[in-house]
């Protein structure tokens, strides 16, 4: 299988008052396509930075980033956001839906920021799949977290991303509805084919992907396959 | 999930637009409130250019109506052989006019008045119309000796058709009451209302006489093909030369409307600073709203747009909703302006027909799309520096707009404001004097708001009660509105502050003095053989005779040797028209007065004999006669040539009220001269007053009667008149500056829903709540209306010292009335935006914190 996201001698540090904070120290490692990752380690680990960069979202002090096969760092911001719109998807610990748009507008923007004519139709297709086609216009204040974060899986497929990006998808969620979330999640990436990324200290949802990086302190601790499998 | 392909062609401007759109949405009612804070600026802005714009186009198109005539040859002299050969050659004047200042009596009660006596002949005027009540006076009137009397004094004196009036020494029944005519406006008729009388008569009244201030006018009808402009070019200076004037009904009604045009470009600059302080409404209010959108911002930038298009995504909703306030800015002026006669009654010259400006239109939509984008521009581009990473939580340092972009879009916002007021004053002094007074204003109260956050941070009075404590916390908790708020509130209490200072330093200049020897009845026009009786009948009354001013008439005749006609044929001469033309009424005396002090030179007050008389000249006529001490004028003083050397230069306070000169002889030279005398006299009271007129009009019906109190009285009725309308300008300022509050306490309403709540689930009382918000208020109130006010007390004592040139007491009533006034509309406000923050209930707000 071919290298979906490649890292290399990554190192970011970020200032703290005075002092220089070092959080990612030489990471270097690679994921394939439709592969399904874990990234997880304790609190301040460097877990969550790391998937920022990964996906686009920051620049490293030194070290590469190849994502879908481009050098992120030959990129400019909108160079970026352009790649993240055609090839990235996105989920988020407090779902990030737009607060002023509702539930079928959220899951369009992905699809209209490509000019897709046909967004809205596509976008009910997603909300059906998740199960919220009859809360189309109910805006996120209305929903529950749990249909947010639905919602915001419709989104983070509907660009049919070749990757898909989490940062703590249940984090915000009771375990219950955490667990249907994390079910919905395999089931639309097993569907899409889609490679995904699972940032999160729950080792339990780790150990649903096919490979787990254990981070500690800004540094590679391990990298195994899932015990699971 | 579909597997349609999809060839990405990016989103364009339409997907924008419905971005905006969708977003904009949820805040439709902050949006309005935005929008709300230019409306009334562009409204007060629209309905003065639009108003200007009717009144100069009436003006315009009924010019020949308000002269009556298509052009006047006038002098204040009989014209001369050659005058009279030109009017001669133009085929002879269709109308005539010879009119002065005079008293008339009303024998019914034996009332007084100064009129203005105007002597018409048939046919005035030639377009327009002689307004009378009723209608058939203005024909009637010519047939026999019959008089029109101006409609407001009868009113005020009780007088009817069919009584009379005594100008001099002729009785005329009056026909009827002018409603108006050509060339009185009713501004100059509160001063000398006019009496018409039959051309004819007027030499049998007596009162041509030594000394008079007549004006001579003859009134032609062109020909429709003459061109006035190039004729009036050829012919002006020809009249000039001779001491006389040709005017154009073209000329008369420019000069007409630059005159109200200086006063509208006044009020436009009050409607400006509505249109101003609504746009520091916006700014901030954008602020706030824009870092709240932020978050969204970065959700939208991870999503794959870019930072082109959500900015743009924004500037559409702020330049939507500009517009959507230059059409209602626009809409309320038009209709504004429909009021504006009735505001301006007294003032105008005409009956007016409002009609839309479509060049005023234009200017309130694009003035409110360009401000608004302008004003919200720098929170606007924080959208360009918010990064997707922020999505994550992950907040390296707050990037905010550079220091170059701020700096550019502040130097647009003055470039701006200097254009626009170069627009409305046409003279760039004044724009960058305007400027810089909004610059130094505004920065000067954001100072204030700012060093009072301070000093309340490192004083804290931490001894105080909870609720004072937290109420002061409150106004510098972070997001607060205290700046805006100070703004707001400041900028209007300033403008009604300065607009009541100015008024008072106004009329300081005109008040009368009260002493003893101070005069506040001038009669003038007393001639040399009448002296003795008028002493004698002013003293007969008990009345001190306190002033014999004589006069003597002369014109310039040379400057350092060059004559008039020399001086006028030279293009390159600075020399003041009115210098070569004016009749100069000059006095005599070895002392100076009250209102006069020397600049320059020495002060002569008596020679004895001397072939070249050393003079004392006032500033004004130094200035525009272009001559310094030392220098020659020659002077035609009725015939007789006279050669002076500038002795002393004189400081004249010409607005105290009383009898002032350009020129002042020494003793010992014009006593021999032909001239007549103005006596001054003191009077307690105006019963006294009334009486004393009554005697001396019919005694001496060619003296003219200036009561200086009564003058006052006018020039004080005027000034309240014209600080109504200004007042009525600067309300607008005050409302924007009150719906810019209402904003500014919308904006923050979460956040003092969520520290309500807060401090109730701790223990606090629904009063203790109450009083920290109404302290806060207070405490805004207190703080911006008193930087106003202080604020306008500096600016007005400079206007006092470098413009006014008087000494500056302020009012109290700023202190008294204003200033609580103020602060308590602002506690009002504040409260009755705060209910919804004091009557939430803890439970539902803290669930939706949790969501």
């Amino acid at each position: 299988m071919a290298k979906i996201l490649n890292v290399r001698h990554l190192e970011k540090s970020y200032g703290s008052g005075s002092r220089q904070l070092k959080v990612l120290q030489d990471i270097s490692f690679d994921v394939e396509e439709k592969e399904t990752f874990a990234i997880v380690g304790p609190s301040g680990s460097g877990k969550t930075t790391l998937l920022g960069l990964c996906a686009g979202l920051d620049q490293p002090d030194s070290g590469t980033i190849e994502l879908c096969g481009t050098d992120l760092g030959s990129l400019s911001e909108d160079g970026r956001a352009l790649l993240r719109n055609q090839k990235v998807g996105f989920i988020f610990q407090d779902y990030q839906l737009l607060p002023t748009l509702t539930a079928l507008e959220n899951v369009s923007v992905p699809l209209e920021l490509q000019g897709f004519r046909g967004a809205g139709k596509a976008a009910l297709e997603l909300l059906d799949k998740v199960g919220l086609s009859d809360r189309k216009d109910h805006y996120p204040s209305q929903l529950s977290g749990g249909e947010q974060q639905r919602v915001a899986l419709a989104r983070a497929f509907s660009n049919n991303p070749a990757i898909l990006f989490a940062d703590e998808p249940t984090g915000n969620l009771d375990e219950t509805t955490g667990e249907k979330v994390v079910d919905l999640l395999f089931e639309l990436n097993r569907e899409a084919g889609t490679t995904l990324i699972i940032v999160s200290h729950d080792l339990e949802l780790a150990a649903k992907t096919q490979r787990i990086l254990r981070l500690k302190g800004g540094k590679i601790l391990e990298l195994e396959r899932s015990p699971a499998l | 999930m579909s597997k349609v392909n999809r060839t990405p062609s990016g989103a364009g401007l339409n997907w924008l637009f419905t971005m905006a759109v969708r977003d904009g949405r949820a805040s439709v009612s902050k949006l309005f409130l935005f929008m709300a804070s230019i409306i009334l600026g562009i409204a007060a802005v629209v309905a003065i250019q639009s108003f200007s714009d009717s009144l100069k186009a009436n003006i315009s198109s009924q010019s020949r109506a308000l002269m009556g005539a298509d052009y006047i040859i006038d002098s204040n002299h009989p014209p001369n052989e050659k005058v009279q050969g030109i009017i001669d050659s133009l085929g002879g004047a269709q109308g005539q006019e010879i009119n002065f200042a005079s008293m008339a009596l009303f024998p019914k009660n034996g009332s007084t008045k100064l009129v203005r006596v105007r002597g018409l002949t048939d046919g005035f005027p030639f377009y327009g119309e002689l307004e009378t009540e009723p209608a058939g006076a203005a024909a009637q009137f010519r047939q026999g000796q019959a008089a029109l009397v101006d409609a407001t004094i009868m009113l005020q004196y009780g007088i009817q058709p069919g009584d009379s009036v005594k100008v001099g020494e002729l009785i005329f029944p009056i026909a009827g009451a002018i409603k108006s005519m050509p060339g009185s406006s009713a501004l100059s008729s509160t001063v000398a209302p006019p009496v018409v009388v039959p051309y004819r008569f007027i030499e049998s009244t007596g009162l041509i006489q030594q000394g008079s201030r007549i004006d001579y006018e003859y009134y032609f009808v062109a020909d429709p093909s003459l061109d006035l402009e190039k004729f009036s070019k050829k012919l002006d200076p020809v009249l000039d030369a001779e001491g006389a004037d040709l005017d154009t009904h073209l000329e008369a009604s420019r000069g007409l409307g630059r005159r109200y045009e200086n006063f509208g470009r006044f009020l436009n600059l009050v409607a400006f600073i509505a249109l101003l302080l609504g746009c520091v409404g916006i700014a901030s209010s954008i602020h706030i709203y824009m870092k709240e959108k932020l978050a969204a911002v970065a959700v939208l930038k991870c999503l794959g747009a870019s930072r082109r298009q959500t900015f743009l995504i924004f500037l559409i909703q702020i330049a939507f909703m500009g517009l959507a306030g230059g059409v209602i800015g626009t809409a309320t002026g038009l209709l504004l302006q429909q009021y504006f006669p009735v505001l301006l009654k007294g003032f105008l010259p005409l009956a007016m027909e409002v009609h839309v400006s479509t060049r005023a239109a234009l200017m309130g939509l694009v003035l409110g799309l360009v401000m608004s984008v302008l004003f919200a521009l720098l929170p606007l581009l924080g959208t360009l520096y918010v990064s997707p990473l922020e999505v994550l939580r992950i907040q390296e340092g707050k990037r905010t707009a550079s220091g170059k972009a701020t700096l550019g879009v502040v130097l647009a916002i003055v470039i701006l404001i200097f254009l626009f007021s170069l627009f409305l004053l046409d003279n760039w002094r004044f724009a960058l004097g305007f400027v810089l007074a909004v610059v130094i204003t505004f920065t000067a109260l954001a100072g204030i708001a700012w060093l009072f956050m301070r000093g309340i941070k490192k004083y804290f009075p931490a001894h105080w009660g909870f609720c004072s404590r937290q109420s002061l916390l409150n106004l510098f908790r972070p997001r607060n509105q205290t700046m805006t708020m100070v703004l707001a509130i400041g900028v209007g209490t300033f403008l009604i502050s300065t607009l009541y200072f100015t008024k008072d330093m106004l009329l300081s200049k005109a008040v009368i003095s009260d002493t003893a020897d101070s005069p506040n009845i001038i009669l003038l026009d007393v001639q040399t053989d009448q002296q003795q009786e008028m002493a004698g009948a002013i003293r007969n009354r008990a009345l001190p005779v306190l002033g014999n001013i004589p006069i003597v008439t002369m014109r310039v005749q040379a400057i350092n040797g060059r004559t008039i006609a020399e001086i006028r044929k030279d293009t390159t001469s600075h020399v003041g028209r009115w210098v070569m033309n004016h009749e100069f009424r000059v006095t005599y005396r070895d002392t100076l007065i009250d209102s006069e002090s020397i600049a320059e030179g020495e002060w002569i007050g008596r020679v004895s004999k001397s072939d070249t008389v050393p003079i004392s000249v006032a500033e004004n006529f130094a200035r525009d006669a272009r001559v310094k001490t030392g220098d020659l004028v020659a002077f035609n003083v009725q015939g007789v040539l006279m050669n002076t050397r500038i002795a002393s230069i004189r400081e004249v306070d010409w607005g105290r009220m009383q009898l002032n000169f350009s020129i002042v002889f020494p003793e010992g030279v014009l006593e021999k001269a032909p001239q007549f005398h103005v006596f001054t006299t003191k009077v307690p009271d105006e019963k006294s007053s009334a009486a004393l007129q009554q005697v001396l009009v019919r005694q001496f019906p060619n003296v003219s009667i200036i009561d200086l109190r009564q003058m006052l009285t006018l020039v004080e009725g005027i000034l309240d008149k014209i600080s109504w309308v200004i007042n009525f300008m600067a309300f607008f300022s005050i409302v924007t500056g009150v719906i810019v509050l209402i904003g500014a306490v919308r904006t923050s309403k979460y956040q003092r829903i969520r520290e309500s709540v807060l401090l109730r689930t701790l223990g606090a009382r629904g009063r203790q709540i109450l009083t920290i918000t109404a302290l806060e208020y207070l405490f805004l109130g207190f703080l911006g209306s008193l930087a106003g006010i202080l604020l306008s007390l500096a600016g007005s004592q400079l206007l006092a010292g470098f413009v006014f040139e008087t000494a500056f007491v302020p009012s109290y009533v700023p202190f008294l009335v204003i200033f609580p006034a103020i602060a308590l509309m602002v506690l009002l406000i504040g409260l009755g935006n705060s209910r919804s923050v004091l009557n939430s209930p803890p439970l539902e707000v803290l669930r939706k914190e949790v969501g």
